[in-house]
C-alpha cells in the first residue's frame, strides 16, 4: 500500500505497490500502472504523437487492462454503415462520434492527429467542450470500423451517435444566445456613445436638432436590444406568471419594458427624459450572466448522451437462419440476438444458449460479474464478458430496465425539493414595494403638478430599477462558477451553490466514490513453501486468460509473461489450468482446494474478498482483494466535519466491506446492502428531519439518489448518467476539492448577501430623491451604473481568492472568465 | 456641426456591418469551439525527434 514513486506516465494514477511495468517512450522507460496504459502510451508515441503528453493539462483516463474483444466489426459492413451515417459530397460519408475519456484540448488534438494518419480521412472536427467528433471519410479507402479502432487505441472510446438531435439543439441554443449577447453589447456601446453628448448638452447647451437626432438614433439602436436581446427574459417572465410564481425574470422584464416604453414615448414626443443607456446596459449585463450559465450547463452533458454511451447502436440478429447486423432500434420482441464476448446487450432478454458472465456494474454498481446460463435474464447496457450468448429479446427501447432507470431519474428530479432562491424572494418583495411606491408618487404629483407626475414616476422606476439587485446573485454565481472550474469542479446547476452553503449532511456512495473503484490484491497469505512472488505470477498466468474484474487485480499486481494452458472457466467458481507441468486452480477457497483430495479449507478465508490458489498438493496461497480507499478520503471527511457536515455511507455492497471503508475514512454511520430505492428512502428520511443533504456518487445505481438530493455531486470518471443527475461534477476525479467547494459556496452566499444589502440601501436612499423630482436622467444612469459595477466588482473577489490552492489547469473555462 | 448628420448614420451603418459579420461568423460555426483551434497550430508542427516517415500527410 505504499504510494511512493512516480505516478503512471499515461493516466497519472498512483502505481500500486509491486507493479513494475514500463512503457518504451522515445528511448526511455516510463513507469505505467498497467498493461492497458502501456499499450496506449506506446501506441501514441509510436504514431509520433508524443506531443500529447507535453501539452495536455488533464490526465488521461485509465486504460482498460484487458484488451477488449473487437466491438467494431459491425462498422466494417458497408450496408450498415450506410444506414448509420450521412452522405457527403463526392461519395464521402460522415458520422458524429461521442468520445469517452476526453479530458482536455490536447485529447482533441490527439484524436484529430491519430485519425489523420489514416488514409481516406477527409475531415475531422473535434469539439472538446462537448466531447464530440465529426468524421468525414471516403468509404472506398477506409472503413469506419478502422477509424473507431484507432480512437480506441489512443484511449478515447468512441460511441457512434446515429442521428442525435439533442446536440444540434445545444449548438443552436448557444449560437442564438451569442447573437443576442452581441446585439446587446454592440447596442450598449453605441447608446453610451450617444448618451454622453446628451448629458453634456443638458448642462452646457446643445443644438436642438442634434439633440433630437441623438435621441432618435439612441432609440433606433435600443429597439433590437430591448426586443431581440431581451426576449428570453420576457419569455421566462411569461412562463413564471403562467405558473403563478415570480422568478427573477419578472422584475427584470417589468424594469426593461417600463423604462424602454417610457423612453420611446419621450423620444417620439421630443421632450422628457430618455433612459436608453440604462436599458441597454441592463440587458447586456443580464444576457452575459445567462450566457455563462448556459455554457456551464451544456458542458455537463445530457441524458441522451449518457444513454448513447450505454446502449449499443447495432446488434447481431439471427432470423430464419440468417445472421445479420442490424440497428438496435430495429429489434423486436421475440428476435434472437447473438452477443459475442465483450459486446454490450442491445435489449433485455433471456439467455437461450451458452453460459457465461455478464458485467452488470453499469446498472447495479456491483463490480463482480454475474454468471448467466440458459433461462437467466440479461439487460440492455450490460456487457458480456464470457462466452458468446444467444438471447431471446423480451423488451426493447422504452421497456428495458435501463430506460426504467432513466424514467426514475426524471421523476426524482421533478420531485426534487428546491429551496426558493433568497435573491428571487427579496427581489420580488422589493419590486412589489417599488411598484406601490411609484403609484403613490404618481398620485401625489398628479394633485401637486400633473405635468411632472409622469417624469417623476419614471425617475423612481429607473433609479430603483432592480439592476444591481438582479445582478447581485448572477454575478456572484458566475464568478464562483469560474473560480471552481479552474479547480476542477464543474457547476452544472448554479442554484446548487446556494443550497450547498446550507448543507448539513453528506451521503457517500462507497465504490468509485470513497474508493477508487479498482480491485487490487491487498494481502497475500502464503499457505505453502512456495514464495509469494511465485504465487502471484502463477495466479497471473491463470487470470491472464480471464476478463473477469478480479483478473484485473492480478494483472496490476503480478509480473511475468507466462500464460497457462488448457484453461477452463468454471462459472461462479474460478479458473483451472496448467502452468508448466503444474495443474492449478484459482478461485473460491473450496474450489481451489478441490484439486487436492480431502483437503480442508483453513479458517478465516470466508467471504467474498478471499481468492485462493491451489494445486494437487494443497492450497498455495490466499489473496485478499479489496477496493482501495481514495488517499484523500479521510482528510476530506474530516474537513467536511470541521465545516459542520456529517458524513454517512450508503452502499449496495456487503456489510464487512462497507464497515472497513467506514472505519478507515472515519465515518461513523454506514448502511450496507441498500438498493437504489432504499438509498433514496434513507435520503428522504434525513430530509424529512430537516437536513439539507449532499449526495456524492459515481454509478448509475446512485443516479436516483443524486437526483433526489438537495445537492448532487458526481465523480468525473463516474458513469455519464450519474453526471447528468449531478449539480456539481468533480472533473479531476479527486475528493480534494470538495471541502473547498463548500467553503467557496459559503463565501458566495456572503457576497450575495452583501450585494443585496448594498443594492437595497442604494435604492432606498435614491427613492426619495427621485420621488421629489431631484434626479436628472444623467445622475440616474450614473447611479445605476455605479451600483451595478460595485456589485460586479464585489462578486469578482470570489474568482480572485487564492485560498483554494493552486490555480491553473482546466483550459475549457475561458468563456466563463469573461464574466 | 452639421457633419454629425452624416457621421452618425454612417457610424450606424458600420455597426450594422459589424453585427452582420458577427452573425455570419456565429452561423458558420466560428464560435462553436473556442478551445481546440488553439491547438491546430501544433498539428502541422512535426518535432524532429518524434518524426516518423508516415507522419507526412
Amino acid at each position: 500500500m505504499t504510494r511512493a514513486g512516480p505516478p503512471c506516465f499515461h493516466c497519472s494514477e498512483p502505481i500500486p505497490a509491486g507493479v513494475v511495468i514500463h512503457a518504451h517512450i522515445g528511448g526511455r522507460e516510463e513507469p505505467v500502472c498497467c498493461h492497458g496504459c502501456r499499450a496506449v502510451a506506446e501506441f501514441i508515441t509510436g504514431a509520433g504523437l508524443s506531443d500529447y503528453y507535453t501539452y495536455r493539462d488533464a490526465a488521461a483516463a485509465r486504460a482498460d487492462e484487458t484488451p477488449r474483444p473487437d466491438r467494431w466489426s459491425a462498422y466494417d459492413r458497408p450496408e450498415l454503415v450506410e444506414r448509420l451515417t450521412r452522405a457527403e459530397p463526392g461519395g464521402a460519408r460522415s458520422i458524429t462520434v461521442l468520445l469517452e475519456g476526453m479530458r482536455c484540448a490536447a485529447c482533441s488534438w490527439l484524436a484529430d492527429k491519430a485519425l489523420h494518419l489514416q488514409s481516406g480521412v477527409l475531415d475531422v472536427s473535434v469539439n472538446p467542450a462537448t466531447a464530440r467528433a465529426r468524421l468525414v471519410w471516403d468509404p472506398a479507402k477506409v472503413r469506419l470500423g478502422d477509424l473507431l479502432r484507432v480512437l480506441e487505441h489512443v484511449g478515447l472510446r468512441p460511441h457512434p451517435l446515429a442521428g442525435q438531435p439533442a446536440e444540434q439543439l445545444a449548438i443552436l441554443e448557444r449560437r442564438t444566445a451569442l447573437k443576442r449577447l452581441a446585439v446587446a453589447g454592440f447596442g450598449m456601446m453605441q447608446v453610451m456613445m450617444f448618451a454622453v453628448p446628451l448629458y453634456i448638452g443638458e448642462s452646457s447647451g446643445m443644438d436642438p436638432g442634434i439633440r433630437e437626432l441623438l435621441r432618435l438614433v439612441s432609440m433606433l439602436v435600443s429597439v433590437p436590444v430591448a426586443l431581440y436581446a431581451g426576449w428570453p427574459f420576457y419569455a421566462g417572465a411569461m412562463q413564471a406568471l403562467r405558473a403563478r410564481s415570480i422568478s427573477m425574470d419578472v422584475p427584470v422584464s417589468i424594469g426593461i419594458v417600463l423604462a424602454f416604453a417610457a423612453s420611446v414615448w419621450n423620444a417620439l414626443r421630443g421632450h422628457g427624459e430618455v433612459y436608453f443607456d440604462s436599458v441597454t446596459m441592463f440587458v447586456f449585463f443580464l444576457a452575459l450572466g445567462r450566457y455563462v450559465e448556459m455554457i456551464a450547463r451544456h458542458r455537463a452533458g445530457s441524458v441522451a448522451d449518457a444513454l448513447a454511451r450505454l446502449a449499443p447502436v447495432t446488434a447481431r440478429r439471427a432470423r430464419d437462419g440468417v445472421i445479420e447486423d442490424v440497428q438496435a432500434m430495429e429489434l423486436a420482441v421475440g428476435d434472437a440476438l447473438l452477443v459475442r464476448t465483450g459486446e454490450v446487450f442491445a435489449a433485455d432478454g433471456t439467455v437461450t444458449e451458452g453460459a457465461g458472465r455478464v458485467d452488470e456494474s453499469m446498472l447495479t454498481g456491483e463490480s463482480t460479474a454475474i454468471a448467466k446460463e440458459p433461462g437467466s435474464r440479461v439487460h440492455a447496457g450490460t456487457q458480456n464478458l464470457g462466452a458468446p450468448l444467444s438471447v431471446r429479446v423480451e423488451a426493447v427501447a422504452d421497456n428495458t430496465v435501463l430506460s426504467g432507470i432513466v424514467a426514475l431519474l426524471e421523476r426524482a428530479q421533478a420531485e426534487r425539493p428546491r429551496l426558493a432562491r433568497a435573491a428571487d424572494r427579496a427581489a420580488a418583495w422589493f419590486l412589489g414595494r417599488i411598484l406601490i411606491g411609484a403609484a403613490v408618487v404618481f398620485a401625489i404629483w398628479w394633485f401637486v403638478d400633473p405635468s411632472r407626475a409622469f417624469s417623476a414616476t419614471l425617475a423612481v422606476l429607473v433609479v430603483t430599477c432592480p439592476c444591481a439587485l438582479s445582478l447581485a446573485t448572477p454575478a456572484a454565481i458566475a464568478a464562483a462558477t469560474s473560480a471552481l472550474a479552474r479547480r476542477g469542479v464543474l457547476v452544472a446547476h448554479s442554484d446548487a451553490l446556494e443550497t450547498l452553503a446550507k448543507a448539513t449532511h453528506v451521503l457517500w456512495d462507497k465504490t468509485g466514490t470513497l474508493t477508487r473503484g479498482l480491485i487490487r490484491v491487498e494481502e497475500v497469505r502464503v499457505l505453502s513453501d512456495t514464495p509469494e512472488s511465485e504465487c502471484l505470477s502463477l495466479a497471473l498466468a491463470l487470470e491472464r486468460m480471464s476478463e473477469h474484474p478480479i483478473a484485473r487485480a492480478f494483472l496490476a499486481s503480478g509480473t511475468g509473461n507466462t500464460a497457462a494452458r488448457d484453461v477452463e472457466v468454471v462459472a461462479g467458481q474460478g479458473l483451472e489450468g496448467t502452468v508448466g507441468e503444474q495443474r492449478l486452480r484459482i478461485g473460491h477457497p473450496a474450489f481451489a482446494a478441490g484439486l487436492a483430495p480431502a483437503l480442508a479449507v483453513p479458517d478465516g478465508l470466508e467471504g467474498e474478498s478471499w481468492v485462493c490458489l491451489g494445486d494437487e498438493r494443497g492450497l498455495l496461497a490466499a489473496f485478499r482483494l479489496t477496493d482501495q480507499l481514495r488517499p484523500e478520503a479521510g482528510e476530506c471527511v474530516a474537513r467536511l466535519r470541521a465545516l459542520g457536515l456529517d458524513s454517512e455511507i450508503v452502499s449496495g455492497d456487503e456489510d464487512a466491506a462497507v464497515a472497513r471503508i467506514a472505519a478507515r475514512s472515519r465515518i461513523q454511520r454506514h448502511e450496507s446492502r441498500l438498493s437504489p430505492e432504499a438509498k433514496l428512502e434513507r435520503l428522504k428520511t434525513l430530509q424529512a428531519g430537516g437536513a439539507v443533504v449532499v449526495a456524492v456518487g459515481d454509478g448509475i445505481n446512485d443516479a436516483p439518489l443524486l437526483r433526489g438530493a438537495d445537492v448532487a455531486i458526481a465523480m468525473g470518471r463516474g458513469s455519464a448518467l450519474a453526471q447528468t443527475s449531478a449539480d456539481l461534477i468533480l472533473v479531476r476525479d479527486s475528493l480534494d476539492a470538495l471541502p473547498e467547494t463548500v467553503k467557496l459556496a459559503r463565501r458566495t452566499q456572503r457576497i450575495v448577501r452583501q450585494n443585496l444589502a448594498w443594492s437595497i440601501i442604494y435604492n432606498i436612499a435614491a427613492l426619495p430623491l427621485a420621488a421629489f423630482g431631484l434626479v436628472p436622467p444623467w445622475l440616474a444612469a450614473i447611479g445605476m451604473s455605479l451600483s451595478s459595477v460595485a456589485v460586479v466588482l464585489n462578486a469578482m473577489r470570489l474568482s480572485r481568492g487564492t485560498e483554494l490552492g493552486t490555480g491553473g489547469g482546466w483550459s475549457l473555462q475561458r468563456p466563463a472568465e469573461a464574466a | 456641426m452639421s457633419i454629425v448628420y452624416v457621421l452618425i448614420p454612417l457610424g450606424l451603418v458600420l455597426v450594422g456591418i459589424g453585427l452582420w459579420a458577427f452573425f455570419w461568423a456565429v452561423g458558420s460555426g466560428q464560435f462553436d469551439d473556442l478551445d481546440s483551434p488553439g491547438w491546430t497550430v501544433l498539428k502541422d508542427d512535426e518535432r524532429p525527434k518524434d518524426h516518423s516517415p508516415k507522419d507526412k500527410p
